[in-house]
């Protein structure tokens, strides 16, 4: 068993954390990697063959939740499969190879991310064309595909055929939160990795190492992102996102009664559309203005009738992307009350397990005090409820507010009755 | 580019065509059809076509999209024939038209032929805005303005003229129902004029209307969404029957209840003056003051079960349930009958 399983992770996995039977897995595909290529050298052919049974494959399927570090995983795996050093185990993280592949700028290494609700066919079809291409410095062409659960039906049968079959040198890398979320077709054809949720405290770890956030704070933010790192990072370096969490956080009390929760719940949804705008607006236009001067019609207010189509397209798809960023920030703040409410149930029931939200525990206290056991998992079904409406593309405004009103008190009285 | 010749109006005087009726379009070397009703353009251009054929039997006409309109043909079809017949040119979409069809039509109408008559039809927007602009501005221009008729009185108007002109006599009571029943579509609503006319005789009364065009009501999610928060379940059923059978999507029904009863839920969660409250909550002041009255009859938890209902609905209209157009009918029941409880 390689190093990589049991110690702490090394070279191009060291971002990859708490994940240590992934690593394992892929570290030594990695291996069997270079011997395979190092027999198509024409050396150590028997010794070659007994590694490639151990397990490289050209398609691959990381699975794990958001914010376990999924596309991170797959890029270490494409770092160590270009790995120059052949004197240590694959992805030394010092050669040219692990570095410009971890910094996204290796020539054999495509990441495909999108930031629309689904990946359409003129999507992936570049991707099966430069998946065809020979590797330019002769070791692996990787393509990597993130948010594979995003494929739909016409673009999944796209690729079916390049992933099944790709040429001898080509990889594909999907990566996707579970395996049910993937084309089944496209599922049986690729190796499956799992990741699983990072413990908090490896969260904070990777913080306080890689981005220089004080033990504290790296504490509380892993804890409180329930170890999504991408989140406990923004959480961790971005007063506004601790803001906002805490205004979310406050929702359950401030629905005091029916016409509150409503209220609140417009509100809710107007920080996630202008949460989304915040992080949009300024990318739309600089987008826009660089498309004005490459049609050669910069400076001119409204585009002119030429080139509107194109422009037209651009606002579309730009309006896609809003459309996402404002549903994932919606999404996000009902997992920050699902936390909540877990932690509500962890008083109400005296369990001696640590609180997601330990920064919140008068509120928690509260919370647990007001309401039964039973009320807190009702509430927990509206929640998710709420986030299963949002994916099945209900009015947001309408789903938060059927879960809003699930957090108001029950009045003294008989009202078990309906 | 230098002038031959001074142009003989002057560019900034502001220039208008004569305005026409679409019953009685006079002929005009340029007649425009300008506006998004096409009934009305429909009208114009047979009552054109109508005086044009009796002055001349053997009127030639051509019938042309802009959209796929060729540098050079407008020159085929205008220019004088050899037995100077008269012809009509009618372009079809000039809000669709490329350069060709605007460059074209701006060279011809500086100097246009004196047997064509050529008719442009634009529904709106900026697109070959010049082309109209140069027509106004030649002499003896007719524009047509087809514009939708959005009042009720408008639409009333439109059917006790179409009666007069059919030499038929028609009650106010009878001119309502028709427009409550047809409204939507100006021609249909012509349409039902004319057949009125055919299978009756005598004036027509609201009795004949209700007789030929009774089962029909034209429905729109609000209509359905005011009688469920009133609580009239039937009426409110029946409506929405109504709505989805002349096609609104179940989608704007579900989106007028909500926001009906947010309303209600906003408003009940405040005090205060409805003015104060319309500016806070963003609504108009009637709307706050009607809520008022309606929540006189509702409780809050009676509210907090109709919106739950109504995103139950959403969520099956939208695909996670077997049968959408089933689930907003119930949601639309459990709203109407949780009104004063």
């Amino acid at each position: 068993m390689s190093a990589a399983a049991t110690a702490e992770p090394q070279g191009v996995w060291r971002d990859v954390v708490g994940q240590g039977p992934a690593v394992a897995v892929l570290a030594a595909a990695a291996a069997a990697a270079r011997s395979r290529l190092a027999r198509g050298g024409g050396t150590t052919q028997a010794a070659a063959a007994g590694a490639e049974a151990a397990g490289m494959t050209h398609a691959w399927l990381l699975t794990g939740p958001p914010g376990s570090g999924r596309s991170t995983a797959a890029r270490a795996f494409a770092a160590a499969l270009h790995c120059e050093d052949d004197t240590a185990p694959p992805g030394c993280g010092r050669c040219s190879g692990c570095r410009t592949a971890l910094a996204g700028t290796h020539a054999d290494v495509d990441v495909f991310a999108t930031e629309h609700t689904q990946i359409r066919r003129e999507d992936v079809e570049p991707l099966i064309a430069v998946a065809h291409r020979r590797p330019s410095l002769g070791r692996w062409r990787v393509v990597v595909v993130e948010d594979a659960d995003r494929l739909n039906e016409t673009s999944g049968n796209t690729l079916l055929k390049s992933i099944e079959e790709p040429p001898e040198q080509t990889v594909w890398l999907l990566c996707a939160p579970n395996v049910d979320d993937v084309l089944r077709t496209i599922r049986s054809r690729c190796r499956h990795v799992p990741l699983r949720v990072p413990p908090a405290s490896a969260v904070a770890e990777l913080l306080q190492r890689r981005d220089g956030v004080d033990p504290a704070m790296a504490e509380f933010a892993a804890r409180a992102a329930q170890s999504h790192i991408g989140f406990a990072r923004r959480l961790a370096r971005d007063e506004g996102a601790r803001i906002r969490r805490r205004d979310v956080l406050r929702l359950p009390s401030r629905a005091d009664g029916v016409g509150r929760a409503v209220i609140a719940a417009g509100e809710l949804v107007e920080v996630a559309q202008e949460e989304a705008k915040a992080a949009t607006a300024e990318r739309d236009a600089t987008e826009r203005a660089a498309l004005m001067r490459a049609l050669g019609a910069e400076g001119s207010a409204t585009p002119p009738p030429a080139v509107r189509a194109q422009v037209r397209q651009l606002e579309d798809d730009q309006k896609r992307r809003a459309r996402r960023s404002q549903t994932d920030a919606l999404d996000r703040a009902l997992v920050d009350l699902l936390g909540l409410f877990r932690d509500v149930l962890v008083v109400q029931l005296g369990a001696a397990v640590e609180l997601v939200n330990g920064d919140q525990r008068a509120e928690v206290e509260r919370l647990a005090r007001a309401s039964s056991a039973e009320d807190t998992m009702r509430r927990i079904d509206a929640i998710r409820t709420a986030r299963t409406r949002l994916a099945g593309n209900v009015a947001p405004l309408l789903a938060v507010e059927a879960m809003a009103l699930e957090f108001v008190p029950a009045r003294p009285g008989p009202r078990g009755d309906r | 580019m230098p002038r031959a010749t001074a142009p003989r109006t002057a560019p900034t005087r502001p220039v208008a065509a004569t305005a026409a009726d679409p019953h009685d379009v006079p002929a005009a070397p340029v007649v425009l059809l300008t506006g998004p009703e096409d009934h009305l353009a429909d009208i114009a251009l047979s009552s054109l076509l109508a005086r044009l054929r009796a002055q001349d039997a053997q009127l030639e006409r051509t019938d042309v999209a802009a959209a796929g309109y060729l540098a050079g043909q407008l020159a085929t079809w205008a220019s004088p024939s050899l037995f100077d017949e008269r012809s009509v040119v009618v372009v079809d979409g000039a809000e669709a038209a490329g350069d060709a069809f605007v460059g074209d039509v701006t060279a011809y109408l500086a100097d246009p032929s004196p047997s064509t008559v050529l008719v442009v039809r634009h529904r709106g927007g900026n697109r070959a805005r010049k082309v109209l602009e140069t027509a106004r501005a030649v002499p003896g221009a007719v524009e047509v303005a087809c514009q939708p008729l959005k009042r009720d009185q408008d639409k009333i108007e439109f059917v006790l003229g179409s009666m007069r002109r059919a030499r038929r006599r028609m009650d106010a009571d009878a001119a309502r129902a028709l427009v409550d029943a047809l409204g939507n579509e100006l021609g249909e609503l012509a349409a039902a004029c004319d057949q009125l006319c055919a299978d009756t005789e005598g004036t027509i009364t609201a009795e004949d209307v209700r007789r030929y065009h009774g089962g029909r009501v034209e429905a729109t999610g609000f209509d359905v969404a005011d009688a469920a928060v009133e609580g009239h379940a039937g009426r409110a059923l029946a409506l929405l029957r109504h709505a989805s059978a002349t096609g609104v999507v179940p989608v704007l029904v579900v989106a007028a209840l909500a926001s009906r009863l947010r309303t209600l839920a906003k408003v009940g969660a405040e005090r205060g003056r409805s003015a104060d409250l319309a500016r806070d909550l963003g609504m108009a002041p009637w709307q706050v003051d009607r809520a008022r009255r309606d929540l006189q009859h509702w409780s809050a938890e009676a509210l907090g079960e109709a919106i739950r209902a109504v995103a139950q609905a959403d969520a099956a209209v939208k695909g996670a349930g077997p049968d959408g157009d089933f689930a907003l009918e119930r949601a639309v029941v459990t709203v109407a009958t949780a009104r004063g409880r």
